[in-house]
């Protein structure tokens, strides 16, 4: 157990093997797995193939980069060829993808270990994986509790140490706000800036993969490798992939750090641990002041109807025809449509389609969806506003502390009100960075670092320079 | 804006969702929770604010127009529920 480059220097000395520490890992996560409910699928078998490669690049003195021999956990709605990708949904229950998505070629060339397909809500639908169709993920602080979600087993499969690092992906928050309850860090980084070739969409215009690990330098070293131009995404940004390590460890001195007030009305022991960690900043030379974006209240309605929109659109493939589950008992090409998608699609997930098909439907376009859009740009404006002043914006990832399993899922506005303070960073586009800021009652809290388009490296460095002035990453949850 | 029952029926056709009447009456009442929720957006004056739809600059993306390598037939047709030869096999249409 440890970070990325302690056990780098392990395995070039072969102190351990990659196999070992495959193995190692896998004995650990086939222990808190069927507690924590983290994995939908193992690979353990594959993983232990791939690392007997990178083994014998060691033993013949090939040079290996920082990934090799790394184990990992992978969002189950990124495509791994061969491993089953269900996304959370029945209706893909046996799904065995035919290609990799970029990021996951990206992590294999770099000589990392998949150990298995992380569970998460139905097509990334959820703000607490209670929505998975298979089984809740728990929060390894607290099993009474949510880890969050989406992307809930990427970000708890971390702070239990079942692995190095995971890919997720984030919507509306579905990376951060995870990290934020697992106590974990984790970067959603600028549309466009990761590839999304693989990822099987939910919202395209807001969607992105990636990095969550216990270290802010582990994410930044996980970021390096996956971002860059991909050809295979046509809105991938034509920009060279981050060199977030270079920039590790730079003095912050006169950096200005904006408080917008909108997002500081939450529970109070969740604010109260935000400013001292802004507090500490201000010891660490930073200028802190307090700023506005005056247009938040109108994100999460937004959201909803751009993010429900398109995933009506986006999952009309689901019918039964190329691939995932179908319903036999039908003799017509419609019904058996309509009774397949019925069947094998959740809950949240079937009213996501009717609210996004009912606001793109004639009559209702100008009212819902255009509507959504021009604000939207009005959001846009406030984060450009804000940005001419300064340098990064910080704010808490959730109004509350991790909450109680079944807490908030019989009331949809109740859930989708914990997304106050996620949601505008993807209508927006920007990057942000959500690491622990402090533990409240034994819970960890979070908080998020924003910065303008394409500012990961910076985020990186500002983020790096606080986790190193406290001892947040380094505390462990006990799983037995 | 309030939705009936009417409308739900529609959008479930729309959405392919074969919905039984428990169903159709759930997502009536949801609906109108999460469209009144929507309303609020009402508030604001969004005269003459151009849209975005998404925040990149960058907008039709072509390649050059050559026939690249494409996923293998086999492969295409793996993961299908029902195939017929090299075709996807579904019930009938018409």
């Amino acid at each position: 157990m440890g970070k990325i480059r302690e056990l780098h220097n392990q395995l070039i000395n072969k102190e351990i093997s990659a196999v070992e520490l495959a193995k190692e890992y896998l004995a650990r996560l086939e222990y808190t797995n069927p507690k924590l409910g983290t994995y939908l699928s193992l690979s353990g078998e594959k993983g232990l193939d791939d690392a007997l490669v990178i083994d014998k690049k060691i033993a013949s003195g090939e040079d290996i980069g920082l990934l090799a021999g790394i184990p990992m956990g992978i969002k189950d709605n990124i495509s791994t060829k061969g491993i089953i990708t269900t996304c959370g949904s029945k209706i893909l229950e046996n799904y065995k993808p035919v290609f990799n998505a970029t990021v996951v070629d990206k992590l294999y060339e770099a000589g990392g270990i998949i150990l298995g397909k992380c569970n998460m809500d139905e097509f990334a639908m959820g703000s607490s994986s209670e929505n998975s169709a298979y089984k809740l993920v728990r929060n390894p602080w607290d099993f009474s509790r949510v880890p969050g979600g989406s992307s809930g087993g990427s970000a708890a499969t971390v702070a239990a140490e079942e692995v190095v690092f995971s890919l997720g992906s984030d919507t509306g928050g579905s990376i951060r706000q995870p990290a934020g309850f697992c106590g974990v860090a984790g970067m959603k980084p600028t549309y466009g800036r990761v590839s999304r070739y693989g990822l099987i969409a939910y919202a395209s215009s807001l969607d992105q993969i990636g990095p969550i690990a216990k270290s802010v330098e582990d994410c930044a070293i996980v970021h390096d490798i996956i971002s860059g131009y991909d050809k295979m995404d046509s809105t991938s940004a034509n920009m060279p992939s981050t060199k977030s390590l270079d920039n590790i460890g730079k003095d912050i001195r006169g950096l200005r750090i904006g408080v917008p007030k909108e997002y500081f009305g939450g529970d109070e022991k969740v604010l109260n641990t935000l400013k001292k960690a802004l507090a500490k900043f201000e010891e660490l030379g930073a200028i802190v002041e307090e700023t506005t974006l005056p247009h938040t209240e109108y994100a999460l309605p937004a959201y909803y109807i751009i993010a429900s929109a398109e995933a009506s659109s986006n999952l009309a493939r689901f019918d039964g025809v190329r691939y995932g589950a179908r319903d036999w008992d039908q003799k017509d090409v419609t019904d058996m449509m309509s009774a397949t998608r019925d069947k094998y699609f959740g809950k949240e997930v079937k009213k996501r389609i009717m609210i996004g098909t009912y606001a793109l439907s004639a009559g209702y376009y100008d009212a819902y969806y255009l509507k959504a859009l021009k604000v939207r740009t009005l959001l846009k404006r406030d984060f450009d506003e804000a940005f001419k002043k300064f340098d990064v914006l910080i704010t808490p990832i959730a109004p509350t502390l991790p909450f109680k399993i079944g807490e908030n899922i019989k009331d949809s506005i109740t859930m989708y009100l914990g997304d106050i303070c996620t949601v505008t960073i993807n209508l927006v586009g920007i990057p942000g960075i959500a690491i622990p800021c402090g533990f409240v009652d034994g819970l960890p809290v979070g908080m998020q670092i924003l910065g303008k388009p394409f500012s990961e490296e910076l985020l990186f460095n500002v983020a790096h320079k606080f986790e190193q002035s406290n001892d947040f990453h380094l505390r462990k949850p006990e799983v037995k | 804006m309030s939705i009936t029952i009417k409308d739900v029926k529609h959008v479930a056709i729309l959405s392919r969702l074969g919905l039984n009447d428990d169903e159709l009456q759930k997502y009536e009442k949801e609906l109108n929770d999460v469209l009144n929720f929507m309303e609020k957006l009402n508030e604001l004056d969004t005269q003459g604010v151009e849209p975005t739809s998404h925040v990149l600059d960058i907008h039709n993306v072509f390649r050059s127009d050559v026939v690249e390598k494409s996923l293998d037939l086999e492969d295409v047709l793996a993961n299908a529920p029902d195939r017929d030869d090299d075709c996807f096999k579904v019930p009938s249409i018409l």
